[in-house]
């Protein structure tokens, strides 16, 4: 099944939760999360699916725990605010069997909206967390983590970040010449239990003394939980308090080893709770300690209200990701003093849509046309950077029609009708099909567009609700356009869809359907180029362009719908 | 060879950086040396720059090379080897593509960088893309570009053959090879290591 023993933390993770007998895996890919489901799909034993959304994920996940069933459930950081109505109130419920949810944090924001730092999470939700370092720990941590679900009864996140995510490790051989699966120690089914799975106001105010009581037992637990640990180099004095001391965890602590291999170090392999005796017998045996963590303050804000001295915020910066280079000088450690240095400035390279891209003609038209334009998260965002510069705000999944819808309430008239809203297609199953309703429903004025480009492209080509396959590219229903445009009463004169390569019918399109007052869809259909290659690969490409052109000639701009 | 090796690739989204960061560290894996790898998938894919850092030794904590520690620098582009230049230490070696990608509202590079690249590398392999652009299929230029580096890496030639006959996608393996072959020999004869004088 592994062809070598480099692994990505992504793909560790999947083989970890394998190993430890996971029977369901599902996930909404986002960078850097996004590898984990697609190196778990497929393996023997596992039912693994790409959900609508991070909170149909975790639903899903947690109806498959309580029945019996380990369960993996797969987010980016971002994710994780979509999850977050069913996360809270899991702590509450409890699991049965070990749930585990994966956060991807995204140190930097290399493909994010922003820099969230989902330790709070586990702070916020009462849930332990877990956080390796590197691949093989990622591996083993995922086992620790099942475990810990089914011990304190609780969803446990395991913390990622893209650093971990994407690079890969050398993982400790297999016993034989393939991975070992044991299987979870509950057997399936579900046991009825309402006082604890219905979380009514009486029997939740039972269930919120039981979380305090977890908490209290998981605080005892950290002190020697296997995932926490002190290394003291060889070579130190033990009888005289060493010089200075390191608190960290995560991918931080790679490079502190990196920089710093004579400091005793406190790695912490379970970041929330956090061992307080621990910490403190720790920080007793050195003269300073310093807290090496990227993000917020979390550990360092705790080890203060305990009254811990420590050195954190002052020494390293809070916002974006770590380097051995930037541990070295806040550990006040000599860095390199020569590097080249070339005279010639080197010329900025900018992402952009790819030569060709479907997307282009659309942003191409909104900008020459003047609109402002809602966006929303996908390879589109990049249509702000020129040569489009044709996006004013982008948000979160789904904002584009409802940010669109809040504008529309207040702007004058001469930017009234100047107003549209972009979205890509798995992002309108994530969470656009709700403002589109909303619009409807509280008859709304809004020129809302579909770029459908049947994949999700930007995390690497997963299927979605509209493309026509689910995980595995196994085929699927297609959400359809003008049936739902139908059911939710939005006009037939109001829906068209163009090809995305005829540009004079997207001028066209434009043109007439922002004229017109009420809900208008205009969907955009053209495959994502990648996706086109990976689609000819597999023979499929031609019956997906056929569909393809069928939406186009049946729904033609002006609504003469055959 | 020092303690850790530590190898830079780079490039423009779509050149094969991660397959050939791969070959890298898989060929050091089977040289029985400690390995890690680190690169930033997502955003930077499309037609951004792209790199990957490789470090390997007897034991290798940090998956990120500290600035200033590069040994040798893999690029499959002349700006992107000027990009991540001062990554390097003096007396880092360095091979590059030259076959200029201009970014998206750049109508020229500077006129002097292949001078530039010469004089802050010491040790430098040129693979002029008229070179190989018959020989290499466009495919497979990414592992004539690793067979180029491979004259600067203390790995054994064989220790990259396993590599690619294992991770090379599927009916690529002979055609990877012979880019490898053909890259190695060219820069080959371009460096006068001492050794080849003695």
């Amino acid at each position: 099944m592994v062809r070598t023993r480099l692994l990505s933390g992504n793909e560790a993770v999947a083989l970890g939760a394998w190993e430890a007998g996971v029977v369901v895996g599902c996930g909404y890919p986002g960078t850097p999360s996004t590898e984990i489901l697609e190196a778990l799909a497929g393996k023997p034993g596992v039912y693994t699916e790409w959900s609508v959304n991070e909170k149909v994920a975790l639903e899903v996940g947690v109806g498959a725990a309580l029945s019996g069933g380990r369960t993996l459930v797969t987010m980016k950081h971002v994710g994780v605010n979509v999850a977050a109505d069913p996360l809270f109130t899991a702590s509450y419920t409890g699991v049965r069997a070990g749930l585990v949810i994966v956060t991807a944090d995204d140190p930097e924001l290399h493909s994010s909206q922003n820099e969230q730092d989902n330790r709070n999470y586990a702070i916020a939700a009462k849930v332990p967390m877990l956080e390796p370092s590197d691949s093989e720990e990622a591996r083993q941590f995922i086992k620790l983590a099942f475990e810990l679900s089914e011990e304190f009864d609780t969803p446990v996140f395991l913390r990622m970040t893209t650093r971990l995510s994407h690079s890969k490790s050398l993982i400790t051989p297999f016993d034989g010449d393939a991975p070992v699966r044991v299987e979870g120690p509950i057997r399936p089914g579900f046991v009825p239990d309402p006082r604890k799975y219905v979380m009514i106001p009486g029997h939740a105010r039972a269930r919120r003394v039981a979380v305090e009581q977890r908490m209290q037992r998981l605080i005892a637990a950290a002190e020697t939980h296997p995932a926490n640990r002190i290394e003291w180099p060889e070579g130190i004095d033990t009888t005289q308090p060493a010089d200075f001391g390191v608190v960290t965890s995560g991918i931080p602590y790679s490079y502190v080893t990196e920089v710093a291999p004579q400091a005793p170090v406190l790695k912490l392999g379970l970041v929330h709770p956090l061992p307080r005796t621990m910490l403190r017998d720790f920080a007793a045996r050195v003269s300073r300690l310093y807290v090496v963590e990227e993000l917020d303050p979390v550990i360092e804000t705790q080890l203060k209200a305990w009254g811990i001295e420590c050195i954190g915020r002052d020494a390293f910066p809070g916002i974006g990701e770590f380097t051995p280079t930037i541990v070295a000088k806040g550990l006040g450690l000599p860095v390199a003093e020569q590097t080249l240095a070339p005279a010639i400035e080197a010329a900025v390279r900018r992402p952009g849509l790819c030569p060709g891209c479907p997307h282009d003609h659309v942003f191409a038209e909104l900008r020459r046309k003047g609109f402002i334009v809602s966006g929303d998260i996908g390879c589109y965002s990049l249509g702000v950077l020129p040569p489009y510069q044709a996006m004013d705000t982008l948000l979160d999944m789904g904002a584009s029609l409802t940010v669109a819808q809040g504008m529309d309430l207040v702007v004058p008239a001469d930017q009234k009708g100047r107003i549209a809203a972009v979205i890509g297609d798995s992002t309108f199953a994530h969470s656009g099909i709700t403002g589109l309703l909303n619009a409807v429903w509280n008859g709304r004025d809004g020129f809302y567009i579909v770029l459908d480009n049947g994949t999700t492209a930007m995390t690497g080509m997963q299927p979605n609700p509209l493309s026509g396959e689910r995980m595995g590219r196994a085929d699927a229903p297609s959400l359809d356009y003008a049936l739902l445009a139908q059911a939710i009463h939005i006009p037939d004169g109001q829906l068209a869809m163009v090809d995305a390569y005829d540009t004079e019918a997207i001028s066209t399109a434009i043109d007439q359907l922002a004229e017109l007052s009420g809900v208008r869809l205009l969907v955009v259909l053209g495959l994502c180029l990648i996706e086109g290659q990976k689609l000819k690969r597999i023979e499929k490409l031609d019956l997906k362009k056929t569909v393809r052109r069928e939406l186009v000639r049946h729904h033609p701009v002006g609504g003469a719908h055959g | 060879m020092a303690e850790v090796f530590n190898v830079l690739l780079v490039g423009v989204g779509g050149q094969g950086i991660v397959l050939s960061s791969d070959l890298l560290a898989e060929a050091a894996a089977r040289t029985g040396l400690d390995v890690k790898k680190s690169e930033i998938h997502g955003m930077s894919r499309r037609g951004g720059p792209v790199f990957s850092h490789v470090r390997f030794g007897t034991e290798v904590h940090s998956a990120v090379i500290p600035n200033g520690a590069v040994d040798v620098i893999l690029a499959m582009e002349p700006m992107e080897l000027l990009r991540w230049a001062s990554w390097a230490h003096p007396g880092a070696a360095a091979c590059y593509l030259d076959a200029p990608i201009l970014p998206v509202g750049v109508d020229g590079y500077p006129e002097g960088l292949d001078d530039e690249l010469a004089r802050l590398f010491g040790r430098l392999v040129r693979i002029r893309l008229a070179e190989i652009r018959r020989s290499v299929p466009l495919k497979v230029r990414n592992t004539a570009l690793l067979g180029a580096a491979s004259v600067f890496l203390p790995l054994a030639e064989d220790s990259f053959a396993a590599a690619i006959a294992a991770l090379a996608p599927r009916g690529s393996a002979q055609a990877n090879q012979e880019a490898f072959d053909i890259g190695r020999e060219r820069a080959q004869a371009q460096v006068k290591e001492p050794m080849d004088v003695e």
